[in-house]
């Protein structure tokens, strides 16, 4: 490899490619060697690489590598290289063609250095995720699809009127800072906006996610809410608003993450949850919140991945992912509960866990900003991931009440992702200057001191404590098999009723109008028939005499007239 | 039953567990009056600000969360019903 230089994307798409042309045995390792020499590409390249070109006058950097992208690359290639292992005993050729497409069209986001192959590769990871939902193959799987798939498409659109918008502003594409000052910006905010799962914009995930295959919803949760995080890390560190919409993501979640039935739904609002810690870090800016934000995001990768595998591999052993028809599956599956438990240890960051070294950036950058009530905000929100995420998915899944259901372990190829992610995660945070040297920002940060982990332990033992005596006392609400509204309600209920209203009324005015010009018509028709008919004025004869003398009458007027 | 004997479904090992947790608890909260935190906002200070926060917190989550129920939920097959009834629906009116 050395000495050949390519494009970070490209040996996804050839891995796509093959593939497409693999037999079903082969197609699995021969992805996972494309992925490890697109790795070794991604780190041979020298450190500025850079590819410039020239469209219809436009300057264009279709790639541009520095520390932000690297990381993310790196990022998403462990993601990958996890995703296909996990997904190993798949033998459906167009999840696995759509799946490389996906992660490499990620890459290609991530190193796109102007607003145009951005644009490109934002669409590209629409297209393409889209057929790991549909691989779901049922009627919900597709319509779902259909849904996410209006999201991200009205996503790129946006994307394309800002950046239209934004060069002829600014005259150029280079995707650097933006910041929100002008209405391109805007446009642009709002559709990394919609991709990272805003408040009221956030049902796309939620909704299509849990309707994707056990190994799709892994590669799904990986890259395309990402790519929006770093996309916004680039364009929009430092603006306020998104503080506020940060902390927003980070709270509201919860509430319907403990009341949601299907254990992947709760996952699917678990990832919104930590987005918004991701937010609040990149609307803070200063150095400490960008790296925060971005560690976040690499440890959420792994961790979220971990649990999403960990309930994928329930839902195809079991066949089952709701809450209140699964429990004490730890006697059949307890490799898969000890993984589980350790990505719920992360997610709710434990110290010694990988979400304990990020989170606690973000908490102290709002710290020193003086963000007290987004501070006091995320504290809340921290509780209820452990409650909901760290407590409530091991805790309905694979103890609770015994279901009574007997099934085999997951297959190795899970179980080997699964150790691969749950090793990241305790590497990660017991040597947190792993992962901290290759941050954006040079960082001298330290989680682990008294006062941090004293106080996080705290604040998560007393979560746990709230969590039985909730449960001793009765009052925590059981898993019910339900569903419950959210902002997409709008849109699948009132919505198509107001259209089908709307067109129904149209249809009645176009049929009144018609109905009632036809009569008008026909009335005109009768009238002229009438007319002419034996007996109407227009059929009539008259004598010549009365001719005559209104002749003369006229005559007689006309000479009247003429004397006046 | 050999279910019962499975170690999770113990009732000596559930109480061993919610020991264990109330002893963490009343542990951690005691070290508050030993360690000497440092802080950055004022609140943070107070004795056992975390424990409680955390504690009450997840109460009002849950119940919060329990009283959105009231309003939110509806029977699982909500949005497909409306589809299937939709439907039977056009074929009745056919």
């Amino acid at each position: 490899m050395v000495g050949i230089e390519l494009p970070p994307f490209l040996l996804f798409y050839l891995g796509a490619v093959i593939a497409l042309l693999g037999g079903a045995t082969w197609r699995g390792p021969a992805m996972i060697v494309v992925i490890i020499l697109s790795a070794l590409n991604l780190w041979q390249l020298p450190a500025f690489y850079g590819l410039e070109t020239q469209l219809m006058g436009m300057e264009l950097k279709p790639i541009h590598i520095d520390r932000l992208s690297l990381l993310f690359g790196y990022l998403f290639h462990i993601a990958a290289f996890i995703s296909v292992i996990y997904s190993l005993h798949v033998k459906d050729k167009m999840q696995q063609v759509a799946a490389m497409l996906y992660a490499g069209s990620a890459l290609g986001a991530v190193f796109a250095g102007d607003l145009l192959t951005l644009f490109v590769f934002w669409e590209m990871l629409a297209v393409t995720s889209v057929f790991l939902i549909w691989a779901g193959r049922s009627d919900k799987a597709y319509s779902a699809g259909m849904r996410y798939l209006i999201a991200q498409v009205i996503s790129g659109m946006l994307l394309l009127v800002g950046v239209i918008l934004y060069y002829q502003h600014q005259g150029n594409l280079m995707f650097s800072k933006i910041g929100l000052d002008s209405v391109a910006s805007w446009f642009i905010f709002i559709a990394f906006g919609i991709k990272c799962a805003f408040p009221f914009f956030h049902n796309w995930l939620t909704d299509a996610y849990p309707e994707a295959t056990p190994t799709g919803t892994v590669f799904l949760s990986a890259f395309t809410t990402k790519v929006a995080v770093y996309a916004m890390a680039r364009g929009f560190p430092g603006t306020e608003m998104l503080v506020y919409i940060g902390a927003t993501m980070a709270c509201f979640p919860i509430f319907f993450a403990v009341i949601e039935n299907d254990l992947r739904r709760v996952l699917a609002y678990s990832l919104i949850n930590q987005i918004g810690f991701m937010m609040v870090g990149i609307g803070i800016g200063t150095e400490l919140g960008i790296n925060g934000a971005v560690a976040h995001a690499f440890n959420d990768v792994i961790f979220k991945g971990l649990l999403f595998m960990s309930m994928g591999a329930v839902l195809y052993r079991t066949g089952r992912i709701n809450g209140s028809e699964l429990g004490g599956l730890y006697k059949s599956m307890p490799k898969t509960a000890v993984l589980c438990i350790i990505g719920a240890a992360s997610i709710s960051a434990f110290p010694l866990f990988s979400g304990f070294v990020s989170k606690s950036m973000i908490m102290s950058a709002a710290l020193k900003d003086n963000f007290d009530v987004v501070w006091l905000l995320l504290l809340f929100a921290s509780a209820g991931v452990f409650h909901h995420a760290g407590i409530k998915i091991p805790y309905f899944a694979f103890f609770a009440h015994d279901s009574g259901i007997r099934c085999k372990e997951a297959p190795w190829n899970m179980l080997l992702a699964m150790s691969i992610a749950a090793a990241l995660c305790l590497t990660i945070g017991i040597f947190p200057q792993l992962l901290y040297q290759h941050l954006p920002f040079a960082t001298d940060y330290s989680a682990y001191d008294v006062s941090h982990i004293l106080t996080q332990t705290q604040l998560l033992f007393f979560s746990a404590l709230a969590f039985v005596w909730l449960n001793l006392k009765g009052m925590y609400p059981p898993e019910l098999p339900s569903t419950n509204l959210d902002v997409d309600w709008l849109y699948r209920r009132p919505l198509p009723r107001l259209l089908n209203a709307c067109g129904r009324g149209c249809l009645y005015i176009d049929q009144t109008a018609r109905n009632s010009i036809l009569k008008l018509g026909h009335a005109f028709e009768d009238r002229l028939a009438n007319l002419h008919s034996s007996g109407g004025i227009f059929s009539r004869t008259i004598s010549i005499s009365s001719m005559v003398a209104w002749v003369v009458t006229l005559l007689a007027v006309l000479l009247v007239f003429r004397f006046i | 039953m050999s279910q019962s004997q499975d170690f999770f479904d113990r009732p000596a090992t559930l109480r061993l567990i919610l020991n264990s947790l109330y002893v963490i608890c009343a542990l951690l909260v005691g070290l508050d009056f030993v360690i000497h935190r440092h802080t950055e906002h004022p609140w943070e200070g107070l004795y056992g600000f975390y424990p409680i926060y955390g504690f009450i917190g997840c109460v009002i989550l849950v119940l919060v969360a329990k009283w959105m129920r009231k309003g939110l939920m509806r029977e699982e097959d909500y949005y497909q019903q409306t589809r299937e009834s939709k439907t039977e629906n056009t074929h009745g009116g056919d």
